[in-house]
């Protein structure tokens, strides 16, 4: 019998192609990335059939399951705007480094009291302070209650800058209801009376309503 | 040419010398590809690619009316969320203190639930408008009026402001709960032993 010797090929692979297309994905995620914000504490929103986007440039406060408050605002310019306002309306004596550190900086939840002494530490730091939570009183109105001011605030600082913010409010799904109704308070007494609630996505439920009209369009 | 060049070389060369051996252009590319893929890896974990989905909601008006909300009571219903997760339900505006209304309690769940209830009252409103009753009017709707107790969580809030989009209904509210209500609750309660 002959034999046939198979030739030996190489086990090289040839990695151009393959680099080619790692580059090409790396390209495609740093072009299409936003780093996620830092979140001061884990909340897990319910979730809802809604499928309405996060606006744009809109204040977002976040309530832990313990009803602490914290404030961000997802626009720079109007940020500063802000801050240098709540700076002179409240005396707090802020430097602009501290002015910067408040800009950049992610959620915020500390009552003006204690505000100076958080921004004046390294912002690496920052994240070691404990938070208690923008304070919120009964009387519900931007006088007295400080999330009622820093909402207020921050609308007319919006509107200056020229985009009006919308509401959101990002509430961990375990948070007791009276927490959530003092969020809500403050905000229609203000004269809020539309705001966005974050919640997940989920599926709608066969059969219903909703489920028929999202078959029509 | 290159056997030209080889023959010359080794000839300069002498014996002893060898001839310097042809590189490979092939550059290994396995390092580049596993750099590539880590920073892929980096910048997946670190982008948030979609943005979050909200509810929109719109609370009714603090400011004082002069004209009050006129619900009629073969249209409403009242929802009151409780402790647990459960959900008190009630038809009518239980506006009359002599002939306190039917509270039944019921859970979120897909079947014999708040659901069924809330598409049942739609189900009467919509056979009942078109009955020429004294009050009904063609262009009536269910009206919900959601009362969340102290004891209740943010999700039950969520959950039946959803049930409210899930089937249609247009007109609902969320106001605080009353101690009228807070009793009936109370009563369901005793009346199921827990």
């Amino acid at each position: 019998m002959s034999k046939h010797k198979l030739p030996r090929k190489s086990t090289h692979i040839d990695m151009t192609a393959m680099c080619d297309v790692a580059f090409l994905l790396l390209t495609f995620f740093m072009l299409a990335t936003k780093f996620k914000p830092d979140e001061p504490v884990v909340v897990k929103t319910p979730s809802s059939i809604s499928s309405i986007p996060q606006p744009e440039n809109s204040i977002l406060l976040t309530v832990d399951p313990q009803g602490k408050v914290y404030f961000d605002y997802d626009n720079k310019k109007a940020k500063r705007l802000l801050i240098d306002k709540v700076n002179e309306t409240k005396q707090l004596n802020l430097t602009e480094e501290e002015k910067s550190s408040f800009v950049n900086g992610a959620s915020f939840g500390l009552p003006f009291s204690q505000m100076k002494q958080y921004l004046a530490i390294p912002p690496m730091e920052q994240k070691q302070f404990t938070f208690t939570g923008i304070p919120i009183d009964t009387s519900y109105m931007a006088a007295t209650n400080e999330l009622g001011y820093w909402v207020e605030s921050a609308r007319y600082a919006g509107q200056e800058e020229g985009h009006p913010p919308r509401i959101c409010i990002k509430c961990d799904a375990a948070t007791a209801y009276p927490k959530v109704k003092d969020v809500i308070k403050t905000l229609t007494k203000n004269n809020i009376d539309r705001f966005n609630l974050l919640t997940s996505l989920e599926a709608i439920p066969e059969g219903t309503q909703a489920w028929e009209d999202s078959r029509k369009n | 040419m290159a056997e030209i060049a080889e023959s010359g070389g080794s000839k300069k060369g002498g014996p002893g010398v060898k001839k310097p051996k042809k590189l490979s252009t092939r550059i290994d590319l396995t390092p580049m590809v596993d750099l590539g893929f880590l920073l892929i890896t980096f910048f997946i974990f670190t982008t948030t690619m979609s943005k979050p989905k909200t509810m929109e909601i719109n609370m009714p008006s603090e400011k004082k009316t002069d004209k009050p909300n006129e619900v009629k009571d073969y249209t409403a219903m009242t929802i009151l969320l409780s402790k647990e997760h459960r959900v008190y339900y009630y038809l009518g505006m239980a506006n009359d203190p002599l002939k306190p209304p039917k509270v039944e309690v019921t859970y979120f769940q897909n079947k014999n639930g708040i659901r069924d209830a809330i598409i049942n009252l739609k189900k009467n409103v919509y056979a009942e408008r078109n009955n020429g009753m004294p009050g009904h009017k063609a262009d009536d709707e269910p009206v919900i009026i959601i009362k969340p107790d102290t004891t209740s969580q943010y999700e039950d809030m969520v959950n039946i402001l959803d049930e409210m989009q899930v089937n249609g209904i247009n007109i609902y509210a969320m106001v605080d709960i009353s101690d009228v209500d807070r009793e009936f609750i109370k009563l369901t309660e005793q009346a199921n032993g827990n």
